[in-house]
């Protein structure tokens, strides 16, 4: 496998040439919040608004063809990315929430009553527990919560002890935003179907440093967003298996969703249309076809092998200080470090690290429920992509010393 | 002066090593509660007023970062014999100094050593901070019960 050419790769990411607080290089270790933005996207962005800004679908003039050509492309880049079978089954949204939601209001409501019951899990971003709780209050849904053990990895036992033929759907988080942590999606997915229930992945943390093949997964519905795979904010998929998208009514009404209107009745457009009402967000999307090229041509593997070694580098360097507990210590984890430290709250740490360039995330991360299980306010994260190094660890490392200091 | 040593000073250290009056009054005469859910800080102002009305006794109690947690202990030391007026009048003054409103150099002020806050205008982010438990007092005196910095 080949290794990533670091000094290339930083090279195409114009954020990390800048430098913060008198003259210190940026060291970026918010990854997991969202991913910078290499030159390759900023440009099809850009040439997108300077040469082809027109809307898609509708237009007889050459912009328009241009736009919609580049549009439905990247709608095939994200089908082989994720290795669909059909565009039909690539539904673009607003990011992964928006994607959630779709699936909560469209075949939640379509397919769900009183007393059926959805699985979630104890380390669900706040985006895959407030939905399915709207659904609860509006239709008297069960919510089931799968616990998580001291490491941070899902029960499985009691996983399996969860599921039972009131089992609906089974929505679950591949990477954890706040622990690292992997689940063995394929093992969960697998134990619902033989209970016959579907199963949504979140898939917003996993996408930019693992293959992911919904057919060999064999998932219902998969959602992920544009920003953190390099790609701009304000996009995203939904993935869903094309008999279930066909079957379920539409989210949102408006144009482009509809083949006919008449006062008295309207026929809707065919997937993935019928999804996608209204002028959506072209230049995004077409911005997150160029992320997936950059990702495609650097190889998932070579990134997974990449961030698997500055994991194990930075697991050894935090896990020597005095005073640093990590909280999120799975078997299986990508390149996620939450941690604490003694007596030295979170915010205290993040404001004076970004002192030291180097940007880190405080706080709960979305996801509450993971803090009240570890018992703690919040935690710093710090989460590693494709361009940092081993330097950056250091430079973390050698930073909380000085938060240390501080507060000695 | 660096942001470390601007906002950590040692005044600030040493409210957030060993605050002052930290802990919930039982019974109490007025309490609130705020959250800033940005950060998860939370906490509880409590206090006690006495027979002419100025505050005999101030607490707070909850979690939060060194900046939230030095700024409620000093605020209740300089709180107590207060009446509610001048009570309120100090939270204006204090606000005014975290957002960089009012100058303490220049201008006329009983802030004492809380002045020790007068930087933080310079870092948005963490003027929140310093205000959520001066606006969780505030409330308890208007007779609110739940304050949020967002």
């Amino acid at each position: 496998m080949k290794r990533l050419d670091l000094t290339r790769i930083r090279n195409d990411f114009p954020a990390l040439q800048q430098t913060v607080h008198d003259d210190q290089p940026l060291v970026y270790l918010d990854n997991a919040a969202t991913t910078l933005k290499p030159q390759s996207v900023i440009d099809t962005i850009s040439h997108h608004y300077s040469s082809e800004s027109a809307n898609i679908h509708r237009g007889v003039h050459t912009l328009s063809e241009r736009a919609t050509a580049r549009y439905e492309a990247s709608r095939e880049s994200v089908r082989a990315f994720i290795n669909a079978d059909s565009t039909h089954s690539i539904i673009f949204t607003g990011g992964t929430t928006a994607a959630i939601n779709l699936v909560a209001r469209s075949w939640g409501r379509h397919n769900l009553q009183a007393g059926d019951e959805i699985i979630i899990s104890h380390m669900e971003h706040h985006s895959n527990i407030v939905p399915w709780q709207l659904l609860r209050d509006s239709m008297g849904i069960v919510l089931k919560i799968i616990p998580i053990t001291d490491d941070g990895a899902l029960d499985m036992d009691a996983y399996t002890d969860l599921l039972s033929e009131k089992t609906k759907l089974v929505s679950i988080i591949h990477v954890s935003n706040s622990l690292g942590t992997i689940n063995p999606v394929k093992e969960i997915i697998d134990a619902a179907h033989r209970e016959g229930a579907r199963v949504l992945v979140d898939a917003a943390q996993s996408v930019s440093n693992q293959v992911v093949d919904v057919q060999a997964l064999d998932c219902d519905f998969l959602a992920f967003s544009g920003h953190k795979l390099f790609g701009p904010t304000g996009i995203g998929v939904l993935y869903g298996k094309e008999d279930l998208l066909n079957d379920m009514p539409p989210d949102n009404g408006g144009g482009d969703m509809i083949l006919s209107v008449t006062f008295e009745k309207t026929t809707f457009n065919r997937l993935p249309y019928k999804f996608e009402a209204g002028t959506p967000h072209i230049a995004g999307v077409i911005g997150l076809g160029a992320a997936i090229d950059y990702v495609n041509d650097i190889g998932l593997e070579a990134i997974a092998a990449h961030e698997d070694d500055l994991l194990r580098y930075a697991t050894d360097s935090l896990s020597a200080l005095t005073g640093l507990r990590l909280i999120g210590t799975a078997a299986h984890k990508t390149s996620i470090l939450s941690f604490v430290l003694d007596d030295i709250h979170p915010h205290d740490v993040g404001s004076i690290l970004d002192q030291h360039g180097v940007a880190i995330r405080a706080g709960h991360h979305c996801t509450q429920p993971v803090m009240q299980r570890f018992g703690v306010p919040a935690t710093n994260r710090a989460s590693l992509s494709i361009y940092n190094t081993r330097d950056d660890v250091d430079a973390l490392a050698t930073a909380i010393s000085s938060v240390q200091e501080v507060f000695t | 002066m660096s942001m470390t040593d601007e906002l950590y000073q040692q005044v600030i250290l040493e409210h957030n090593r060993n605050p002052k009056n930290f802990g919930t009054l039982d019974p109490c005469s007025h309490s609130a509660e705020g959250f800033n859910p940005v950060c998860g800080d939370h906490y509880t102002v409590s206090l006690n007023l006495s027979e002419d009305a100025t505050i005999a006794e101030v607490n707070f109690d909850g979690t939060g970062c060194a900046i939230s947690k030095a700024s409620a202990s000093m605020m209740t030391q300089a709180l107590i014999g207060l009446d509610v007026l001048a009570a309120k009048k100090l939270f204006s003054e204090f606000h005014n100094l975290v957002t960089g409103k009012l100058d303490p150099d220049t201008e006329e002020h009983s802030l004492g050593k809380l002045t020790a806050f007068s930087g933080i205008w310079k870092y948005p982010a963490r003027v929140k901070c310093a205000g959520l438990c001066w606006h969780t007092l505030n409330s308890a005196l208007s007779g609110g019960d739940t304050v949020c910095t967002e």
